[in-house]
């Protein structure tokens, strides 16, 4: 019996104490009506041999290939100690730690994510994680109306750029509660400052500034932050947490800096996973804490004078405030914490500085290369990791024949941005060497039918 | 046992009320209250100016374990609220029919209905027990 | 035994160049305006001193690998390595999400075969795996029934019921679909109130949410009474399946009337609770819910050379919902919770509810019996019960937060404290089924032992926990003066927020 440790003995031993003779006779209290023999549409059981068998067979069946692919989830080098200590069982198979005393590793832990997430996005306190990016900018914009207090201002300005499947998302999620969210206008791949003023009369709770945007270029994040804050409306950045090592921190834009922070944390030492688990980060100005949805991890000092880890502000939290809780959420993304943190630790500011640069200087490579192939045309930059290439023909069909050639070339935008005509959002991060690139370089150019030089 | 001063009035909410000589009305949480939530942490007051409904919920007290809800007892204005208690919430603990005050508000209404006196409320507090 | 922060044990210049490109790529052609002045605050250490810094940490944990953790409601059994190795198997760990269908066939599949048993073990139609925890599938459940009550042209159903005995995400989750919530109360047997349900059914009714067996750790016997009534008044049913384990493969959501079930696949499904998550709040719908389901879901039809998976989405599911993710979920959850239910089969599902709660029931008895007061004495436990220290507190002043302390010395994890909250002064026990029976013996013994001490030496009990790294924590400290990252530690002694 997989998992059960009883032995016959133990079992009638534990069914005379009780005074029950069977274990069927245990759920006497289910009606009869309402019971099932068993779960006729479920395969029987394998050993582990036999699964393993199973899931190697069907892992197998995923090729591998070049990956060029970014749109919100970055292939970067994962140092083999992460996972190693991550997946150790005293954090693998640890409880949320509502115990204090009993959890002071992942209570220490948490709190030196917190400081490291706070200091990265140049903001004063961090909760201990959302469950990915998509969400956790939807609960900045919650957020972002409960602080604003107003009535009136159950809306968010949006600019077109930012990733399309976390518009979707944060629609979704805020949907039950009356909040919009209005696009901005856009031109030359970011937010017009010029058309501003077509916002003038609408009161909003805030503005979102993605960093970099979903074309992976920059925002005039200065003049929107200025701008909003003139006007009374708070300022939320969704940014990329790679980028935030090597460009100016959301706390740093305009006069005031930004008020909340969000992003999604998979660059940070997260594998790609077939989409998850990853996770979201959330961090704001510390007069704003007590809006903030999540767990925190205050430092504190027990009886005895010494420092030590406790959750804290909990009252906020669904399990106390109940129907007036900041959010819902309770479970979180806690493992995926505990590796980030590890990776913050191993890479240090230098170590993501060196990542960050090498990200944008190989897709400057990879932006050059592709350029150089007859018909291939990239708008300027400036880009950090990901960049747009207008192609001859329509991308869809180009971006299947590269895959089948075992290259990942990048993510089709002429669907959810027809204005950009055949464009594709390329990648490379700092694991995208020369050789691959020119593998790239030669394959599109075969798709495309066009002679280039070796 | 909990302190509930003879000259008070209170609500079922654990609140209790004071009129002032100038129409104004001082609000608080019981003893029993503050007894209930333990040692508070932080407490959060409605913007001064802001106009209320009887039985709407105008702040909130926070401890560790809990975060409660305070109603405005009656319809009114805030006139003011306890500066005190952003340094020292503890106050409400402490002192809370003194130091501990929450609210002021410029009743609407010059009558003080729907409210119990002492004896009633101790009553209240002695049949839930 | 402390561990310094790691900031503390950094100097500067000090790094892991292994880890990082050899060189730093200029980056001149980047705005100036945007160039970063100071760097972040991050660690300044070796690779060594990494290595030992978090597993000294993983050391100060009490986990499921280490100690016997009876929470209840959060069923701690055993997460099986084999889950972990093969969920992280390079052809599904290096995979990008946005890969083409056709290179992703084998994980895909695993993915649909997941949706089929998550089917059958709750008697529903339709399964969306993509809510990434229990409070998310909540949040589908709840909106999927607003958006049937909508689609149906009734814009009136905006309560929902929920029992006073309820999980806080219950009433959170409710307020965040833009419901109302109407509180309903418990009987003294741990049934809900039927005639108070009664009562508050009507044309505001949007749903119901049940957990069943409940909070209380015992079956609600009336649930079909129940299904009728709130059916009956045009509301729809929603099971929240934290206590799933307690009735696998014995009973089915569907055939107690439930419309719409969320299950945990971190607790009933055994994937990794990791210091507080990641989870998956996977949601499973009959026929009225089905077209609302949050997208994308693993669609299969009959190719050419057999089966084929693909994602449907907004072209093919045009009433969903729509998203809860950026891509699809907790995908590494899902497969690891699928590798744990074809190591289990049927039979192996049918035997975790078997004995979850032989050993509940177990342990109730001989604490039953050793002069505990369990909470509904009458009934029969589920994988769960409560017992209620309330006398032993009225006696020598012990609490039930006292009990959990001195059970931490003890080296068990406590069980739950204080919730549900309607019982006083309680302990939420839930063994699970992966425990021996010498092990809930040592736990019995253990709490008698405590309980014993209470009366002799109370001041004892109250000043656990005594053995473990840190003693009991000020929290009223940690709430007052916040002290949240370390360089806020830097400028000053811990304020108050201003």
């Amino acid at each position: 019996m997989p998992f059960i440790p009883h032995t016959t003995e133990d079992t009638a031993a534990m069914l005379g104490a009780i005074g029950a003779h069977t274990i069927e006779d245990l759920f006497d209290e289910i009606p009869a009506a309402l019971r099932v023999d068993g779960l006729a549409a479920v395969p029987v059981g394998l050993s582990e041999a036999a699964v393993t068998r199973l899931m190697r067979e069907r892992a197998a069946r995923n090729r591998a290939t070049l990956c060029f692919l970014g749109a919100g989830a970055y292939e970067h080098h994962i140092p083999a100690a992460v996972w190693e200590i991550a997946t150790r069982g005293e954090f693998y198979s640890a409880y949320t730690p509502y115990q204090a005393e009993a959890s002071q590793g992942t209570l220490q832990l948490i709190y030196e994510y917190q400081s490291m997430l706070a200091g990265l996005t140049g903001l004063e306190v961090s909760n201990a994680s959302l469950y990915d990016g998509a969400t956790a900018f939807a609960e900045a914009c919650l957020m972002a109306v409960r602080c604003a207090r107003q009535a009136r201002a159950r809306r968010i300005a949006v600019p077109r750029y930012i990733n399309p499947v976390w518009l979707k998302v944060a629609r979704a999620l805020v949907a039950g509660q009356d909040i919009e969210l209005v696009e901005m206008a856009a031109t030359a791949g970011r937010t017009d400052l010029d058309a501003l003023a077509d916002l003038d009369g609408q009161e909003f709770a805030a503005v979102c500034i993605p960093y970099p945007n979903f074309l992976g270029g920059f925002e005039p994040v200065d003049e929107l932050t200025n701008w909003a804050h003139a006007r009374g409306m708070l300022v939320i950045a969704a940014c990329n947490p790679t980028a935030l090592a090597l460009l100016k921190p959301p706390g740093d834009w305009g006069e005031k800096g930004a008020d909340i922070a969000c992003g999604e944390g998979q660059p940070l030492g997260i594998p790609l996973s077939s989409g998850g688990p990853y996770f979201g980060f959330l961090t704001c100005r510390k007069a704003l804490v007590r809006q903030m949805p999540g767990r925190l991890v205050g430092g504190t000092l027990d009886v005895d004078g010494r420092p030590g880890f406790t959750l804290t502000l909990q009252a906020r939290e669904q399990h106390i405030r109940r129907s007036k809780a900041t959010s819902n959420i309770c479970t979180n993304q806690g493992l995926m914490v505990t590796a980030a943190t590890i990776y913050l630790s191993l890479v240090g500011s230098e170590g993501l500085r060196r990542v960050a640069a090498q990200c944008h200087a190989n897709t400057r490579d990879l932006v050059a290369a592709l350029c150089s192939v007859g018909g291939v045309t990239a708008p300027p930059g400036p880009f950090f990791h990901e960049a747009v290439l207008t192609l001859p023909r329509p991308v869809a069909p180009v971006l299947q024949q590269l895959a089948a050639a075992g290259i990942l070339g990048g993510y089709d935008l002429s669907a959810d941005f027809p204005e950009l005509g055949s464009a594709v959002l390329v990648c490379a991060t700092e694991l995208r060497i020369a050789e691959d690139i020119a593998a790239y370089r030669l394959a599109l150019a075969g798709v495309l039918g066009v002679a280039v030089a070796a | 046992m909990s302190n509930v001063p003879k000259q008070l009035q209170y609500t079922v909410e654990h609140e209790w009320v004071r009129r002032e000589d100038d129409g104004t009305v001082v609000i608080g949480i019981t003893d029993h209250a503050q007894q209930q939530l333990g040692e508070l942490v932080y407490v959060e007051l409605p913007e001064v100016g802001r106009a209320l409904k009887p039985g709407e919920a105008m702040a909130v007290v926070e401890s560790t374990k809990a975060a409660s809800d305070v109603y405005a007892p009656l319809a009114g204005a805030v006139r003011a609220v306890n500066p005190a208690l952003t340094a020292e919430p503890e106050l409400v603990n402490t002192d809370p029919y003194g130091a501990g005050w929450l609210v002021r508000l410029q009743a609407a209404d010059s009558q003080l209905t729907g409210l119990l006196d002492a004896s009633a409320y101790t009553a209240l507090l002695d049949a839930a027990d | 035994m402390r561990e310094p922060l790691i900031f503390d044990q950094g100097r500067p210049g000090r790094r892991a160049p292994s880890q990082a490109p050899a060189v730093a790529a200029g980056t001149d052609d980047l705005p100036a305006g945007l160039i970063r002045r100071t760097p972040p605050p991050l660690p300044e250490v070796s690779e060594l001193q990494v290595v030992r810094h978090f597993t000294r940490l993983s050391q100060l944990n009490f986990s499921i690998d280490t100690h016997f953790y009876p929470l209840g409601s959060c069923t701690m059994k055993y997460n099986p390595r084999a889950a972990n190795k093969l969920a992280m198997l390079p052809g599904f760990l290096d995979r990008h999400p946005l890969e083409p269908e056709a290179h992703a066939q084998g994980f895909l599949e695993c993915l649909f075969d997941l949706q089929e048993m998550l089917k059958a073990a709750t008697g529903m139609s339709g399964v969306s795996l993509t809510p990434m925890a229990g409070a998310q599938g909540e949040f589908a459940g709840v909106a999927m029934i607003r958006a049937y009550h909508r689609a149906r042209g009734d814009t009136a159903r905006d309560q929902i019921i929920v029992p006073d005995a309820a999980h806080g995400t219950n009433p959170a989750t409710a307020t965040m679909c833009g419901c109302a919530v109407v509180e309903i109360p418990t009987g003294p047997d741990g049934d809900v109130d039927l005639a108070a349900l009664r009562q508050v059914v009507g044309p505001r009714t949007a749903g119901i949410m049940l957990t069943n067996p409940s909070t209380l750790g015992v079956f609600e016997r009336r649930i079909a009474e129940i299904a009728e009534v709130v059916h009956g008044a045009g509301g729809l049913l929603y099971y929240d399946g934290a206590n799933l384990n307690a009735i696998l493969g014995r009973t089915l959501p569907a055939a107690m009337g439930f419309d719409v079930v969320h299950i945990n696949l971190h607790k009933t499904f055994s994937t990794p609770h990791g210091g507080g998550g990641p989870g998956a709040g996977i949601v499973a719908v009959n026929d009225r819910l089905e077209p609302f389901l949050p997208i994308p879901i693993v669609g299969r039809r009959d190719g050419a050379a057999g089966h084929e998976y693909r994602w449907l989405a907004e072209a093919e599911r045009p009433k969903s919902i729509g998203r809860l993710s950026g891509f699809m979920g907790n995908a590494g959850i899902l497969l690891r919770a699928y590798v744990y239910m074809r190591l289990l089969g049927a039979e192996g599902m049918r035997r975790v509810s078997g004995y979850a709660t032989l050993n509940a029931n177990y342990l109730m008895k001989r604490l039953a019996d050793a002069g505990f007061a369990p909470a509904f004495p009458r009934r029969r436990a589920s994988h769960e019960f409560i017992i209620s220290l309330k006398d032993v507190t009225r006696d020598t002043g012990v609490s039930a937060m006292d009990f959990a302390k001195a059970l931490l010395d003890k080296g068990f994890h406590a069980p739950t404290t204080y919730f549900p909250m309607l019982v006083p002064e309680c302990l939420l026990i839930e063994p699970t089924e992966s425990e021996a029976r010498q092990e809930l013996d040592a736990f019995a013994q253990a709490l008698i032992d405590i309980r014993d001490l209470a009366f002799k030496d109370a001041a004892a009990v109250k000043s656990a926990p005594l053995t473990l790294p840190v003693r009991r924590l000020d929290e009223v400290r940690a709430a007052r003066q916040l002290d949240l990252t370390w360089q806020s530690r830097a400028d000053s002694p811990p304020v108050r927020l201003p």
